[in-house]
């Protein structure tokens, strides 16, 4: 039995993946808890909100790279972000102004919101495919590894290897800060706590003074930052395709269900908790069996579900959220 | 548009949690701007709503009915179910278009004003129910009582939590997870941290029970001792009437007697009618 070499082995196919995957996806909720918990609906759109901000993103990168600015071993997108973030965040509340907005006037029914996101969805997807098409772009540029696989051979001694990409790394780090940052911003400052009251009772939170559309255009900055932070790092993670983006929605809305809708908390949790399936489910276990039970050959990669169907892992978990704890693991809004 | 009952099948998407999130939907509307404000008439009430008619559709609810409140005084309006009593209050708070009349408060026309508006003219409302924030701390929901003041409201906070010991010893706790008493006292302590001239509030005692509805009498008075107007809707009218400067009977709208509290307790033909002998 080789217990280190096994551990080494998990950590390196199934934790440190799925941590980062689960960092992108809390992002991703977190967006989609926030729309849901003050803006009362869910949002369809926000898939294809990564993905033209990360489009944004990536064409400003491009953009910096033929300026020649260079960030040394960190990926310029880092520098294009921010940036990103400001323009797409400028198109959605457009977008807020132009459809939502009216919506909103006529004390329309939540689910009529809902059906315009969708509507909103396509309208993005469409022009995210005209702004930078529909092929996969890799804009990692910099260093690749932080910790690369012979260097933790030579260190440990060890036959298995440990490989954390720089890319892995910056979405944790990243991940880790914007949501201390959102949580602070949420319970400490007077703007996040009026945020909060609105989702509460927005009527008390009218006769308290606190300015509804005000309100509405922070949550759309939040939750698009949040968004387009959780876009660029899945790209840079993986890679950018609009048609992932459109996809990941799925994993996304089952994170914020998971972990209960409208709890920030709830979010951050479901997004681990639906990565770590995700890889846990799809991943060929039999490597680490045979380092735990020497002398084994299984037939097969003790493999549970091949890739193309992880996203039935975020269904399963879904459907068994919503039937034995419908209120997701945190007592979100959604009761 | 509304989440109406349409029996099995109407309407189902409004009910998919997942999707949509119905809790604490507002019903006022925030985008309606205020007009101007008007000097009003001189040697006029600090309150006066005179005259008021209008309702939610095409049937008038309100039909020519005047509130009077003094500064200070303690104004109870009473009446018979659907007499009109919560309307009255909503429409003196601006949450109701009037067809005819006026709102005067403190020598001003705040009839154009939006209720959000009014908050900063000085009125402090507190719904009959959805009063507080629920996920939110008893001592947040009293900085968001604040939330249009600029200075140090501390004070104002300390004087709350010293009308009120239950919460003050909660001041941590969500105010979802308070008892019914202590919830209307969360309420009510969140509309005075706006340090309101008027504060309305719309059935205080509902719900709870008859020890709790005395406290919560008693403190109100203590309020109107600082110089607070209050105008109150009551459902328990007799003790109600008992703290009272001046009451109000609604019926259909309009005022059927007006005079003080005792008076009214008083008066036979009320006591028959309305306080049940």
């Amino acid at each position: 039995m080789d217990i280190a070499n096994a551990l080494v082995a998990i950590l390196n196919f199934v934790v440190i993946p799925a941590a980062a995957y689960g960092s992108q996806l809390a992002l991703g909720a977190l967006g989609v808890t926030l729309i849901y918990g003050i803006l009362r609906f869910s949002n369809f759109a926000h898939g294809d909100t990564m993905a033209i901000g990360t489009a944004i993103v990536i064409l400003l990168t491009w953009g910096l790279q033929a300026l020649g600015v260079s960030l040394g071993p960190l990926p310029i997108a880092l520098l294009a972000l921010p940036i990103g973030i400001a323009i797409t965040a400028g198109l959605v509340l457009l977008t807020d102004r132009l459809v939502y907005r009216h919506y909103r006037r006529v004390r329309a029914d939540p689910i009529v919101l809902v059906m315009a996101s969708t509507g909103v969805m396509f309208l993005m997807n469409g022009l995210t495919r005209l702004l930078i098409g529909v092929d996969e772009i890799r804009f990692d540029d910099g260093a690749r590894f932080l910790i690369s696989v012979q260097q933790f051979k030579a260190w440990t001694g060890l036959t298995e290897g440990l490989a954390l990409r720089l890319s892995q790394f910056i979405t944790l780090v990243v991940a880790g800060l914007s949501c201390w940052a959102l949580f602070r911003f949420l319970n400490r400052t007077r703007s996040g706590k009026a945020m909060r009251a609105y989702s509460d009772n927005e009527d008390l939170a009218l006769l308290s003074g606190i300015d509804p559309e005000r309100v509405v255009r922070l949550t759309w900055i939040i939750a698009t930052a949040l968004a387009v932070m959780a876009g660029t790092l899945y790209g840079l993670d993986k890679s950018f395709k609009a048609f992932n983006y459109f996809q990941i929605l799925l994993p996304i809305f089952a994170a914020a269900i998971v972990g209960g809708l409208g709890s920030p908390t709830g979010a951050v949790a479901g997004g681990f908790v639906i990565a770590f399936s995700e890889v846990a489910v799809t991943y060929p276990w039999k490597k680490i069996a045979g380092y735990l039970v020497p002398g084994w050959q299984p037939e097969g990669l003790l493999q549970l579900l091949s890739t193309e169907y992880k996203f039935a892992v975020s269904f399963v978990i879904l459907i068994v959220v919503l039937l034995f704890r419908p209120t997701g693991l945190f007592r979100g809004k959604s009761f | 548009m509304s989440d109406g009952n349409h029996g099995f099948g109407g309407n189902r998407g409004m009910r998919d949690a997942s999707i949509v999130n119905t809790a604490g939907r507002g019903t006022i509307d925030g985008t309606r701007r205020s007009g101007p404000v008007r000097p009003g008439p001189e040697a006029a009430p600090f309150l006066a709503a005179r005259d008021m008619r209008g309702g939610y559709g095409k049937a008038d609810i309100l039909n020519g009915c005047t509130i009077t409140v003094d500064r200070g005084q303690i104004a109870v309006i009473v009446g018979p179910n659907g007499a009109g009593k919560s309307t009255a209050m909503k429409a003196i708070f601006g949450m109701l278009d009037l067809r005819e009349g006026s709102v005067q408060l403190d020598g001003q026309d705040i009839s154009a004003l939006n209720p959000q508006d009014r908050v900063r003219a000085g009125m402090g409302f507190v719904p009959q129910t959805s009063n507080v924030f629920p996920s939110m701390t008893v001592e947040e929901n009293l900085q968001m009582g604040a939330y249009i003041r600029e200075d140090d409201f501390r004070d104002t906070m300390d004087q709350v939590y010293a009308l009120f010991p239950a919460v003050a010893a909660k001041r941590r706790q969500a105010a979802g997870e308070l008892s019914g008493g202590q919830r209307q006292q969360v309420a009510v302590g969140r509309a005075l941290m706006t340090r309101p001239k008027l504060l309305m509030l719309d059935e205080p005692t509902a719900g709870v029970s008859p020890i709790v509805m005395d406290e919560l009498f008693d403190r109100i008075i203590e309020i109107a001792r600082t110089g607070i107007s209050i105008l109150m809707v009551e459902q328990n009218a007799r003790q109600a009437l008992e703290i009272a400067d001046v009451g109000y009977v609604l019926v259909q709208g309009a005022n059927r007697y007006t005079d003080t509290g005792a008076a009214l307790l008083a008066n036979p033909e009320v006591r028959r009618t309305f306080l049940g002998g």
